[in-house]
């Protein structure tokens, strides 16, 4: 029977079935990180048992840690600590941590795929929602919770029960200043953010076929914020050629036979899913979200929804209390909202092309003196390509703060946040309440949405400066 | 854990969609180490004033709400972050159960894990039970997978067995997971690992 990707990736990650209970399932690869793997050391400590696997274990530190000179010490005490502990356990378990100095500390979900970790046909897990980015190298990789960490820790397994597949397939080509992540936002405003709940998304279509891996995993990134623990792409050219000659990918033989394996990947002729849903990608338009969920997008000119139009109730007080959080009237569109922080970063869009993306808008321009503009790279490894091409530079005389790799004002953890009522614009992938600091509001968007409103200090349709 | 016994209780009720994550307990608390201690911090941002007092109009502050044992809140409740902290938050504040027309996928199987018994209910349930009176109260039964609404009604709920059994018996899924090492070191012998993070 023809079988999609994900059934193909389930079916060959399966250690045990019983009746009765969920599938146990192996995992490749566990990436580990600060905020949610202590409390599952310390289950380890308490049982006395071991990490199963180190091999197939890495851990970084992203969450918590500052974004400024790092040769300084932490001051907040707390995150400190939990760096701290983090070291400790990885210490005592043999897991190899990129910790606060290492020269290749990052965004988790930044460097799994840069280090050549991530690899076609593998399941990947991570204490983190967004681990889904994995997906865009054909894995199946999704976000566990702590007890769930503890779990792979300790038997490299975790019990799944399998999921929907749901095909969102999306042809035609991109429009200048239309990017993988208004293909995401657009694929969420469409669904909800509950619209892909119980399932696996699969991309397809020539738009996703002409992404390079950055953009893919920008799409990947996001199948949460569509309510789906796990989006993938399957392998092509384009996989192979980036992971080629990574830190961990195969060599010699091994690779060759390693491409033969992936060639197998890709959902067979005549599958079928569950569900499906098109989109068109020459009728896209840059997209933003108004609201307090990822869900509440529009196409950047577009007027806001009223919720009196809204029939359902419980859905009409959800829109009228997002926008009254937002300060924003339904009706009328954002453009040209007045913004006081733009942030570039975020395991969504901090790698290199984002970055490049960005600068090449912002070459020879001035940010809006109104506006904060942070860019922090996801990794020490972006950090030093970007350096190479001359990015932070552009960066630094456009106006814009060029920090220290971390997941920084996407979840403001570690300070870099925002103060109450202030409005930013991001690249990050929440928008929910309080998320980049409490008070805060903010509009998700692409790089060059981002850097066209940095520089007009206004929410700005980037077509308007290209 | 403890073991998951039937109760009944009055309801905490948030009306809202889409409740996620970062609303149940925000992000600056996760920089703990510890599991214990997050009761004060569920709902945060929509408990506490600037000053850190209690806004009187927010639900966990009413007087009516203290001993309450059940949340019933809008569709897709926690969604968003994989923080346990969610869960965890909940059940020290003193929830056994939430009940919403659906769950995000992570919440759902954190809250399993973690004595949270996430109840689906039908949409004409959902709104009879946001219509009951206050004091209104629902009987939970995890054996029969039954609750019963204010008005008498006992309607079906879904739990897979698996989570049903942990829950009833108090026990986590590792001791289950632990016992299949056979077949695991089986599976990894058959599956030579294409990488080494150690290396």
């Amino acid at each position: 029977m023809p079988r999609t990707i994900i059934e193909k990736l389930w079916d060959s990650h399966v250690v045990h079935e019983s009746a009765g209970a969920p599938t146990l399932l192996f995992i490749d690869l566990h990436l580990v990180h600060e905020v949610t793997s202590p409390q599952a050391f310390q289950g380890l400590r308490e049982r006395g048992l071991k990490v199963r696997r180190p091999d197939l274990t890495i851990a970084t530190a992203d969450h918590s840690i500052p974004t400024s000179d790092r040769s300084l010490p932490i001051l907040d005490k707390i995150a400190l600590k939990q760096l701290d502990q983090l070291e400790t356990n990885c210490t005592e378990f043999g897991i190899r941590c990129l910790g606060v100095h290492s020269s290749q500390q990052g965004i988790v979900h930044v460097i799994g795929p840069e280090l050549g970790l991530t690899q076609p046909g593998m399941t990947v897990v991570c204490g983190d929602s967004h681990t889904a980015t994995h997906g865009a190298f054909g894995a199946l990789a999704f976000g566990i919770g702590t007890s769930e960490v503890e779990q792979v820790l300790a038997t490299q397994c975790v019990l799944q029960r399998q999921s929907k597949t749901f095909q969102v397939q999306v042809e035609g080509r991109l429009g200048t200043g239309v990017s993988a992540k208004d293909i995401i936002l657009a694929l969420i405003a469409r669904i909800g953010i509950g619209g892909g709940t119980g399932s696996v998304f699969e991309y397809t279509g020539s738009a996703i076929r002409a992404l390079g891996m950055d953009e893919r995993m920008t799409v990947c990134n996001m199948s949460i914020e569509g309510g789906s623990r796990a989006g993938l792409i399957a392998p092509d050219d384009t996989t192979f050629e980036y992971l080629a000659g990574r830190p961990h990918a195969p060599k010699g033989a091994g690779w060759d036979a390693a491409i033969a394996r992936w060639k197998q990947l890709p959902t067979d002729e005549g599958a079928a899913y569950d569900r499906c849903i098109g989109i068109d990608a020459d009728s896209l338009e840059p997209m933003i979200t108004y609201g307090t969920n990822p869900g509440m997008g529009v196409s950047i000119n577009a007027p806001l929804p009223e919720p009196s139009q809204v029939a359902d109730p419980m859905a009409r007080d959800s829109i009228t209390k997002a926008l009254a959080y937002m300060g924003l009237e339904g009706g009328k569109p954002l453009v040209g909202h007045p913004i006081d922080v733009v942030f570039i970063g975020s395991c969504t869009n901090s790698r290199i092309s984002d970055l490049r993306t960005a600068a090449g808008l912002l070459k020879g321009r001035k940010v809006s003196d109104k506006v904060r503009v942070m860019v922090v790279p996801g990794s020490q490894e972006v950090k030093r390509q970007a350096i190479a091409e001359g990015l932070p530079e552009i960066f630094r005389a456009a106006g814009c703060e060029w920090r220290e790799p971390g997941c920084s004002m996407c979840i403001a953890m570690n300070g870099d946040q925002l103060s109450p009522g202030q409005y930013s614009v991001s690249t990050s992938n929440r928008n929910f309440e309080g998320r980049q600091g409490k008070g805060g509001r903010t509009f998700l968007a692409s790089p060059l949405t981002a850097a066209a409103s940095a520089i007009m200090g206004v929410v700005t349709d980037v077509r308007t400066l290209l | 854990m403890k073991e998951f016994t039937n109760f009944e209780s009055r309801l905490v009720k948030l009306p809202l969609n889409n409740v996620d994550t970062d609303q149940i307990i925000p992000a600056r608390f996760l920089k703990t180490t510890s599991k214990q201690g997050l009761d004060r911090q569920l709902f945060n941002d929509w408990r506490y004033d600037a000053a850190g007092n209690p806004k009187p109009e927010f639900v966990l502050n009413r007087q009516e709400s203290q001993g309450v044992q059940v949340l019933l809140a809008g569709d897709n409740f926690g969604c968003g972050s994989s923080r346990e902290h969610a869960p965890w938050a909940l059940t020290q504040w003193g929830f056994r159960a939430v009940i919403s027309t659906s769950f995000a996928d992570i919440f759902q199987q954190n809250s399993l894990k973690n004595s949270l018994l996430p109840i689906v209910v039908p949409a004409d349930v959902h709104a009879e039970l946001f219509a009951a009176g206050p004091g209104a109260i629902v009987k939970i039964d995890l054996p029969n997978q039954t609750l019963t609404t204010p008005s008498g009604r006992e309607v079906g709920f879904p739990v897979d067995a698996f989570s049903k059994h942990c829950l009833l018996k108090g026990v986590d899924e590792l001791g289950y997971i632990l016992e299949q090492a056979p077949e695991i070191a089986a599976y990894e012998a058959a599956h030579p690992a294409s990488i080494n993070a150690l290396a």
